[in-house]
């Protein structure tokens, strides 16, 4: 039944699976919390910015921007982000493109954050004598992170799948391997649902623990 | 309330999703079954190689692979209006056949045991070759050897690509993306050296004429490509009519001419037209 699993290091594929996403995980959640930061900022620029940035990052579809990083920066460009060989660019091309991609989501996710956080706590913040960056640093953000942790949980979900995308590039993930296996074993049903089996035994996790890490830190208003 | 509303109806539809997929075969379509004298069939091609099986922007099917279809087709007893042509992609080519979807599949399917298993061929119409694809001015890839040391390009998962990385040239850089244009496109800009997969693909795009003397085939004969024409298992009569056709369609010179259309333009040498059942290892 199994027998076409023989031969090929299905861990070892997920592995990568797993490494593009803590990667992109964290470089998303960075450049994300920057931007939300600028959305809410008192200067119109950075604002306007971070209003654009995210409206058309997020409409674009992601293997557009994948191919875009392969071909344009890289192809065309000569971008090679500190590696050589293929497989360290590619790489590394592809956790740049699925951080820029995904940090548009994580900064609306922490903008509505925001939006919960009242006004007035800003405020007295502010009258306190607080500078701009002290307000969000110590004030609103740990409260809007709290709120928003089921949003983020499903932001990292829809990562974990999108982070097939990359195969497209020729980061050898998961769904390269699949790619792969249906190629030589012709057996398209049964290599699909290990696969499928695979995400989920990924994201399942993901979503329960991170279900109750919401529940814990919520603030209760 | 509501969850146990929800998760009954999900666990509903999850039911028939899994009876919908189950050995499919049950409801078997119409349109591909009942042989010659019929009205329509449906062949499964190829819709994005060019000189094998390409679909053009007004709709209309051309391609070697599209060519002998036609020609089989006819041998059947369908017209060319009659033709239903779908486009099979490599991973869904034994569903396809199995499900009735498509009466054969001429899309350049090498015939290999695992497929054997699965499906049966008629063929080999064409021999083709793994080879690379290089720019034109580019002399520094003399023997398969050479793409030791060079940058390689071929699509993701291809039986190609892991030919390089198995046995070809195990050393050499090897860039995979989801199209042939992909590479096409760093083999211009010198971020790939060379591309590769069957010879017969290559030609086509070579012939193309926005590529039309920007590349050329090495001719290195890496391996041996048989393509068949792919029909339901245990089909003898179906395999035999086939077979019948393809011999005709050599004797004739029709076959002759459809490579000569097709891949002419890339300085393609291509094989004499294989024995039927004769599959080259």
């Amino acid at each position: 039944m199994f027998d076409f699993l023989d031969g090929y290091d299905l861990l070892g594929a997920f592995w990568v699976t797993v490494q593009l996403t803590v990667y992109s995980a964290l470089g998303s959640l960075i450049w994300g919390t920057l931007l939300a930061g600028m959305k809410v900022s008192p200067v119109p620029l950075m604002r306007g910015f971070a209003t654009g940035y995210v409206n058309v990052v997020r409409n674009i579809p992601l293997t557009v921007i994948i191919l875009f990083a392969s071909l344009g920066l890289f192809s065309t460009l000569g971008v090679k982000l500190g590696a050589d060989g293929f497989t360290g660019i590619n790489f590394r091309l592809a956790v740049l493109a699925l951080s820029s991609y995904t940090a548009a989501f994580v900064c609306e996710a922490l903008r509505s954050g925001i939006n919960t956080v009242p006004v007035g706590q800003a405020e007295a913040a502010r009258a306190l004598g607080l500078s701009f960056t002290q307000v969000l640093r110590l004030i609103i953000l740990p409260q809007a992170f709290r709120s928003v942790v089921n949003p983020l949980s499903n932001v990292l979900i829809a990562l974990t799948k999108n982070t097939t995308v990359a195969s497209a590039i020729g980061v050898a993930e998961a769904s390269y391997l699949m790619k792969k296996m249906i190629e030589n074993e012709a057996q398209l049903l049964l290599i699909s649902a290990v696969f499928a089996f695979g995400f989920i035994v990924l994201t399942l996790p993901t979503g329960l623990i991170l279900g109750w890490v919401s529940k814990k830190v919520a603030v209760k208003r | 309330m509501q969850l146990r509303k929800v998760t009954a109806a999900s666990a509903a539809v999850l039911a028939l999703a899994l009876t919908a997929t189950a050995c499919g075969s049950d409801d078997k379509k119409d349109d591909a079954s009942g042989s010659s004298g019929g009205k329509k069939i449906s062949i499964g091609i190829k819709i994005d190689q060019p000189g094998i099986g390409l679909k053009t922007p007004d709709g209309k099917f051309t391609g070697f692979d599209v060519d002998v279809a036609t020609y089989v087709a006819k041998e059947l007893g369908y017209d060319a209006k009659d033709i239903n042509f779908k486009e099979t992609k490599s991973a869904d080519r034994e569903t396809s056949i199995e499900r009735g979807d498509v009466k054969f599949i001429a899309a350049s399917y090498s015939i290999n045991d695992e497929r054997l298993q699965k499906v049966d061929f008629a063929g080999p119409y064409l021999l083709a070759h793994q080879d690379i694809l290089v720019r034109a001015d580019d002399n520094s890839i003399k023997a398969p050897e050479d793409l030791n040391n060079k940058k390689l390009c071929s699509v993701t998962g291809s039986t190609s690509a892991q030919n390089v990385h198995d046995k070809l040239a195990p050393k050499a850089d090897l860039q995979e993306y989801g199209g042939y244009s992909e590479c096409l496109t760093g083999l211009e800009n010198e971020a790939v050296d060379a591309l590769t997969t069957d010879d017969s693909i290559l030609a086509g795009y070579a012939s193309q004429d926005a590529n039309k003397g920007k590349f050329k085939l090495a001719g290195f004969k890496m391996t041996n490509e048989n393509y068949g024409i792919g029909l339901k298992k245990g089909d003898a009569d179906l395999k035999k009519k086939i077979n019948d056709a393809l011999t005709k369609m050599v004797s004739d010179g029709s076959w002759e001419k459809a490579v000569k259309a097709n891949f002419g333009p890339a300085n393609y040498k291509n094989e004499p037209a294989p024995k039927i059942g004769n599959v080259v290892k």
